[in-house]
């Protein structure tokens, strides 16, 4: 492993992010969204491994990081659901263009 | 002199006044600030005696010339080390002089307004008014800096504004109000640029540094001011004709005179402090105070001198032909400022020569007391008749006795009969005059005749003529409160003119042997007399003499009806020529252009609000996109740009 | 190019193509699908650089909770089978346009950096990241996982607060 650079794990992880960001910008259903939030959240979490192992393999740092984002990841996923589930409620609809009362 | 301090208390005191009656008076006081006005008003006219006393009697002689005291002065605001504006009290003879006075008439029309007055709804606005007004007239006289004098002189004319537009429901009293301060301040402009000018040659605004200064012939200063020249005069000429034109502004001379008929639309009693006694005096004062600067220029005094004339000359034509009372004492006002400008104008500095001077202000003294009886009185029968028109009245004398004396008393001094005081402050002006310019003896001489005409013409028209017509009397003469002021002033009409004014008030504080020269006095006598008795054969009893004399007038009588339509010709400059052509683009400019670039400015940015607020669109996306968008720009910036 | 380099490559391709698949399905079932295989691709990739402890929590976590919950969440508030709509053109073309700039941009930033690559042996011990998640010394981790349990804790209030169905006014 020690034969592919760190760059090319770096790109692999820049290409998630931004097929990430692709979703969050194009999709118009609240769920999906979360889903591209999850890719960018893990393209990340790839970043952190990646320099703790090339970098500084005598400290854990990166490994921590990465776990406390799964953790933090997770909690939110379930608050992002809760709060869909509510708005479905009041709106019927999970299409974030139904859900514009914040218009000026 | 610290024991002099308690001064400061008698322009203060009736500030106090107008403070405390201004903030309070209307909820709290109501009645009580009559009394509260007149208490202070008392307080003050018995400091000030107490001040003449102490300064002419005590003090102030020093090897027989009185000196000038300055027993306060604090610095305000400095511009240089030689310049700047003080605050000060300055005694010298005409200050305690008019301080006596103005306090002195202020107490009566205070006493008198109480009965007067009673009932008006706004008692105490007019009380604080009145202590303003006698505050500011106090502050002028002792005034020590010119600047200090142009202070009060402002103050004077805004308390004479809201008097004269007390009654402010009436458009009449409004437009009389406005016309006063708009002719007296369009005068003030004169005044202020002759007030830089002087101090700017001199390089000092105390009057005293200002005396000294120009009118020692070798000072570095007074070379300067005679020797600069614009248009063909001195600089000095016209720096002392400017402050002239403010004093003539508010000394009602001709051609500035028109606001004073005017402003009789203000209650009586203001009429009898300011516009007969105090305030109009006040150009009269300005040009005493700076009289030894006057005297060093011969075209200043000669402008002073003949405007004097023709204002009093006008005056008292116009007066024989008006039927309003007060407008007619009004006339005679401006006639007898007239009498105390060429007195100042005929006199030189020093000696035998400074008689004009000490008749002007002897003259100013007496005028004071006869002239506010004379509208007490008025105000005592317009009281009791309800109108101000002589058609009204007539017959009065057995209604009201004690308004009939003094009002005889009153019109007997202004005529200039002895032993009543009239006469020796005329006597004065008219022997000053003979002794300088026979031209100016002859007209003055000729309208004290006219003077004692039509003020008898008056006198008969109220209180002989017809049989009174009032319905009911059902209030009597008036209160004590109206007789009382009536008999004081009465009695300083008869005795002032004992008081041996040379003694105290000269041009330069020495002292000034006068005596009565019998032999002069009987032309200006004899002339007073045919008046009389040329307006006892028309008016005494009703008859058709006084309408044939009009008729045969002509058109001479029409013109002086009519006030010799100088009144119609500044109209005429005002609506036709200054309000289109000045007026109306000014308007234009200000409301297209200048209310145009703000609407404009306003309109841009409401538009772009607008547009921006498109960005609040409350799709989530979009704002993810804006976000990226400005991660973007910052990263760029912060990485190729910033390094 | 030994073998683990293939196997990298190809765990990358995986990756990034279920993630594409995740973000442009018009079904949103095939979306969940291709999130759960990428999330899978990325264990994948944790086992491939030998931290096996993230990798199983990856997997646990991920693919095993929220996945799930994401699928859970599909059921309740639609019709899971039909098609999703698409979005606007102008708005395609400009994400697009975003992304490929971003990309490049970042791409480019990256490879002109050097790093200074240590080729130390990386030993992850389960053992020894518990013992460094709960010490107070130097590289000890209790703090921020005191703060992630309460944030936890707050999570699961407010969930059950949010998504409570409150009880209806009529008796």
């Amino acid at each position: 492993m020690n034969e592919v650079p760190v760059t090319h794990i770096l790109f692999v992880s820049t290409a998630l992010f931004f097929t990430g960001m692709y979703g969050l910008f194009t999709r118009r259903n609240m769920i999906t969204m979360l889903m591209a939030v999850e890719l960018i959240l893990n393209s990340v979490n790839i970043n952190f491994v990646a320099f703790n192992k090339y970098l500084y393999p005598d400290k854990l740092d990166g490994v921590f990081f990465t776990i406390f984002i799964i953790t933090i990841a997770a909690a939110e996923a379930a608050v992002a659901i809760a709060i869909i589930i509510n708005l479905y409620r009041s709106h019927h609809s999970i299409d974030v263009e139904d859900a514009g009362e914040l218009k000026f | 002199m610290n024991h002099y301090s308690y001064i400061a208390l008698i322009p203060l005191l009736p500030l106090a006044t107008f403070v405390i009656l201004g903030l309070f008076g209307r909820k709290y006081f109501k009645t009580f600030s009559g009394t509260l006005g007149t208490l202070s008003l008392l307080a003050s006219a018995v400091l000030s005696l107490v001040t003449a006393y102490q300064y002419f009697l005590v003090d102030g002689p020093v090897n027989g010339i009185y000196q000038k005291i300055i027993p306060l002065q604090y610095t305000w605001l400095q511009f240089s080390p030689n310049v700047s504006i003080d605050l000060g009290i300055l005694l010298d003879p005409i200050s305690v002089m008019m301080l006596v006075v103005v306090s002195f008439v202020s107490l009566m029309v205070h006493i008198f307004s109480l009965g007067y007055m009673k009932g008006e709804e706004r008692f105490a606005t007019y009380y604080a008014f009145l202590s303003l007004f006698t505050f500011s007239m106090l502050g002028l006289v002792i005034s020590t800096n010119i600047f200090q004098i142009y202070m009060f002189w402002e103050l004077v004319g805004v308390s004479s504004f809201l008097l004269i537009g007390f009654y402010f429901e009436k458009p009449s009293a409004v437009a009389a109000s406005k016309k006063a301060f708009i002719v007296t301040r369009f005068a003030d402009l004169g005044f202020l640029i002759g007030i830089l000018i002087l101090s700017f040659h001199a390089q000092t605004l105390d009057f005293n540094t200002l005396i000294t200064k120009l009118t020692t012939v070798q000072s570095p200063e007074f070379i300067s001011i005679t020797s600069t020249s614009f248009l063909g005069m001195s600089v000095l000429t016209w720096g002392l004709t400017l402050v002239f034109i403010g004093g003539a502004g508010k000394s009602a001379m001709f051609p500035l005179h028109i606001w004073l008929p005017d402003a009789m639309e203000g209650p009586t009693p203001v009429s009898a402090l300011i516009h007969a006694a105090t305030m109009v005096v006040a150009g009269v004062y300005l040009v005493a105070r700076l009289f030894p600067v006057f005297s060093m220029d011969a075209i200043a005094l000669n402008i002073v001198t003949y405007v004097g004339l023709v204002s009093a000359l006008i005056a008292a034509v116009i007066a024989c032909t008006q039927t309003d009372i007060k407008r007619v004492l009004a006339y005679s006002t401006m006639s007898q400022i007239g009498y105390m400008m060429f007195a100042l104008g005929v006199a030189r500095q020093g000696g035998e020569e400074g008689l004009g001077y000490m008749g002007s202000m002897f003259h100013l003294f007496t005028h004071a007391f006869f002239k506010s009886l004379l509208f007490l009185g008025a105000g005592a029968v317009i009281h009791m008749v309800h109108s101000n028109d002589m058609k009204d009245m007539g017959g009065l004398r057995k209604l009201m006795p004690i308004t009939h004396i003094s009002f005889l008393i009153a019109c007997l001094a202004i005529s200039g009969i002895p032993p009543f005081a009239g006469f020796f402050s005329k006597e004065e002006i008219l022997l000053a005059s003979f002794n300088a310019n026979k031209l100016v003896y002859g007209v003055a001489l000729f309208t004290s005749g006219l003077t004692a005409f039509y003020m008898f013409r008056l006198y008969f028209n109220i209180f002989w003529s017809k049989a009174a017509h009032v319905h009911e009397p059902h209030h009597g003469e008036g209160t004590w409160s109206m007789k009382l002021p009536l008999i004081i002033l009465a009695v300083m009409a008869v005795i002032a003119g004992f008081i041996p004014f040379a003694h105290f008030v000269t041009s330069d504080g020495a002292l000034l042997e006068t005596h009565i020269n019998y032999l002069f006095s009987v032309a200006p006598v004899l002339l007073a007399v045919a008046g009389i008795g040329l307006a006892t054969v028309l008016y005494k009893s009703q008859n058709g003499k006084p309408d044939a004399v009009a008729v045969g007038l002509g058109g001479f009588y029409k013109a002086a009806y009519h006030k010799f339509y100088i009144d119609d010709l500044y109209l005429f400059i005002t609506k036709k020529v200054i309000f289109n052509l000045i007026g109306r683009p000014a308007a234009w400019f200000d409301k297209n252009i200048v209310d145009g670039t703000m609407n404009l400015m306003a309109s841009l940015t409401a538009k772009l609000s607008v547009a921006i607020k498109g960005l609040q669109s409350g799709k989530v996306q979009n704002y993810i996109l804006y976000f990226f968008g400005g991660i973007a720009v910052l990263a760029v910036l912060f990485i190729y740009i910033w390094k | 190019m030994s073998a683990s380099t293939i196997i990298f490559y190809i765990i990358s391709a995986f990756i990034l193509i279920a993630g594409a698949v995740a973000v442009t399905a018009r079904k949103i079932f095939r979306a969940a699908i291709g999130l759960l295989f990428s999330l899978v691709g990325i264990a994948g990739l944790y086992f491939w650089m030998e931290v096996n402890f993230i990798a199983a929590v990856q997997i646990i976590v991920y693919v095993g909770g929220i996945v799930v919950l994401i699928i859970f969440s599909i059921f309740l508030t639609q019709k899971s089978g039909e098609e999703m709509p698409k979005p606007i053109k102008s708005r395609k073309i400009f994400s697009i346009l975003a992304v490929v700039l971003g990309f490049a941009f970042t791409c480019s930033l990256i490879s002109l950096q050097t790093f200074k690559v240590n080729t130390n042996a990386f030993n992850v011990e389960v053992a020894e990241i518990g013992n460094q998640m709960l010490s107070t010394t130097e590289h000890g981790f209790v703090l921020p996982f005191e703060a992630v349990s309460i944030l936890l804790l707050a999570a699961m209030i407010g969930c059950i607060v949010i998504a409570i169905k409150s009880k209806p006014e009529t008796k």
